[in-house]
């Protein structure tokens, strides 16, 4: 007994080193932070003052609130189209129709995740340019048009993921299965809505939860389109760029370490909520519809 | 059952669903619009990466006057590709990139692997909440961190360093591969592990016997690992920003900024950043496909 207690540790420990010191304490750490105001240059306890100054200050609350607008539109746009578009995906990929190509496909369709942001950020500003005379609109300096044009960069480029886990869902669901419902004289169609898709319902609840909290965390697309100051007017600014910029300054803006601290422990709530809100409520009962 | 049981981790990739349930009584046109639509998205998907890569070969007038054409012997041109590496530090930025990439992925191969075999052998009470303290990690993003991981790196004088990178990137990777590698060494068999206790291997050495089966974990968790180091853009630029500490993404990034008048270069680096990453995964796709959906999709 322990002996088995030994090796565990001595076999995580190094893991759980690297993990507790450069992930969970800073982690942990930020939070604490966003209860200290450190400007004079003392560390000093302050309690929530710095949510309350983030929440109500007329200069920070304003730009706290678009940013959570334009994060919530951002995160709302990649659900509407990028998990519907993922399904269509994965039920061509595995509607039967398909031999050797269907690998061929799938990689051909997961290229532009394995992109980074500069690139993509790059292409789709080339392509839209004006000067390319694709689009003669300038939807990028457009306030109404500016985000969900950035949005829909980045479901371009990553809807290769729900697609991927709708895929390998659609593949898991027995034969069997499948084979009784033809036998009985269902189509395509019909064993597509009443077979299996049922099967990977569970699949959606999962890739809502894992695409909020990465949108909630995004940043990179919009700062490699538009810089920490994300134009035109503020219009797509969304958490993770007022956090870079709380934290680092920008033109206009000096760094404040501790209302940096305290955005990211924000952006950090509200992803623990949802996650842990969805684990309890929703994930149980979509548990009970698998096999 | 679950949707994807863990028993599958050691098989081969899944099998294409036609040749596995036999042919249906399919249409020949319901087949043709199958490979239209794919045909469609897979262009959507591919063409604008073209687009960059086709024009990067070609003369300032040419990438103008004609966006989609092919280069031709007129229009044909590697001038972009000097002047990037003239100009930019780029060779410098590959070398990091490459040193990070490789480091992390590297590191978090041992130590998830030493980790997840331990969590799975040795079931002690602890090991579960160990497990959990580690699937913790995959939800929450380290990037929150990010004002106490800079006052860590600074107090430990990395700042500005690789190893500073390597280190955040190791501790962002390894719950995923944590959870990873337990699925696949929950599928080894004991009987493995006790034949070699039995002939007196220590423990490290009957870790060290189930490791070539769990070979297509290993080349999952490198392959899902690699890919969002590789392209970070918020470390580097927070960590090491020096030009001689870049990678190649905050490079491209940075020349983006720079020279945004000579496309032909531009349009090089953005290639030359994308390149490496798409021929590695294309390389890899089925374990990166299989590493993704079952650390996260389970």
């Amino acid at each position: 007994m322990r002996s088995r207690y030994r090796h565990l540790l001595a076999f995580t420990l190094p893991a759980l080193a690297v993990y507790t010191v450069f992930a969970a304490y800073p982690l942990a750490s930020s939070i604490y932070l966003s209860f200290f105001d450190s400007d004079t240059g003392v560390s000093r306890w302050v309690g929530f003052d710095n949510y309350v100054y983030l929440f109500t200050n007329p200069t920070t609350s304003e730009r706290f609130w678009n940013a959570l607008v334009n994060n919530v539109e951002f995160f709302a746009i990649h659900l509407l189209v990028e998990v519907p578009v993922g399904l269509l995906l994965a039920a061509l990929l595995t509607s039967g129709r398909l031999r050797r190509s269907a690998a061929v496909y799938r990689t051909l369709l997961f290229i532009p995740t394995t992109l980074s942001v500069v690139v993509v950020g790059f292409i789709w500003r080339l392509i839209i340019n004006p000067l390319w005379g694709l689009v003669e609109h300038p939807l990028l300096g457009d306030e109404r048009t500016a985000l969900p044009t950035i949005s829909l960069m980045s479901v371009w480029q990553y809807v290769g993921i729900p697609m991927i886990f709708l895929y390998t869902a659609l593949l898991a669901i027995p034969g069997p299965v499948l084979e009784a419902a033809r036998i009985d004289g269902a189509n395509g169609w019909t064993t597509f809505w009443r077979v299996k898709f049922p099967l990977i319902a569970p699949q959606f609840g999962l890739i809502a939860i894992l695409t909020y909290i990465w949108t909630f965390n995004g940043f990179d697309i919009v700062f490699a389109l538009n810089g920490s100051a994300p134009g035109p007017n503020y219009s797509t600014d969304i958490l993770g760029t007022l956090f870079y910029r709380t934290f680092f300054g920008s033109s206009g803006q000096v760094s404040d370490l501790d209302l940096g601290a305290t955005v990211a422990s924000v952006i950090f709530f509200l992803i623990l909520v949802t996650t842990a809100g969805y684990f309890v409520l929703l994930h149980r009962r979509l548990k009970s519809y698998e096999l | 059952m679950s949707v994807l049981a863990p028993a599958r981790a050691g098989a081969p990739a899944p099998v294409p669903e036609a040749r596995r349930r036999g042919r249906r009584p399919s249409t020949m046109g319901g087949t043709l619009a199958v490979h239209g639509l794919l045909l469609l998205f897979a262009l959507l998907a591919i063409a604008p990466v073209l687009l960059i890569v086709l024009n990067s070969f070609k003369t300032t007038p040419a990438i103008f006057a004609d966006p989609f054409g092919l280069p031709d012997r007129e229009t044909f041109s590697v001038a972009g590709y000097e002047r990037v590496f003239e100009r930019g530090n780029f060779a410098a930025n590959y070398r990091n990139s490459l040193v990070v990439t490789v480091g992390t992925t590297a590191l978090t191969l041992v130590l998830s692997t030493l980790a997840a075999f331990a969590l799975v052998e040795y079931k002690v009470r602890l090991a579960p909440v160990l497990a959990a303290f580690f699937t913790i990690g995959i939800m929450l993003p380290i990037r929150l961190g990010t004002v106490p991981i800079l006052k860590l790196v600074v107090s430990w004088r990395l700042m500005d360093t690789l190893t500073a990178l390597v280190l955040v990137y190791t501790a962002m990777s390894v719950p995923l591969a944590v959870a990873l590698m337990m699925t696949y060494f929950r599928a080894v068999p004991t009987d493995l592990k006790d034949a070699g206790r039995i002939d007196g291997a220590g423990e490290l050495r009957t870790l060290r016997l189930t490791l070539p089966l769990v070979r297509p974990g290993l080349a999952a968790v490198a392959s899902v690992t690699m890919l969002p180091v590789w392209n970070d853009l918020w470390f580097p630029l927070i960590l090491a920003p020096s030009p001689e500490h870049q990678t190649v993404t905050l490079g491209v990034q940075q020349f983006v900024g720079q020279f945004l008048n000579d496309y032909p270069a531009l349009l090089a680096a953005l290639t030359l950043g994308a390149v490496p990453l798409i021929v590695l995964f294309t390389v890899f796709s089925r374990q990166f496909i299989q590493g993704l959906s079952q650390g996260i999709g389970r």
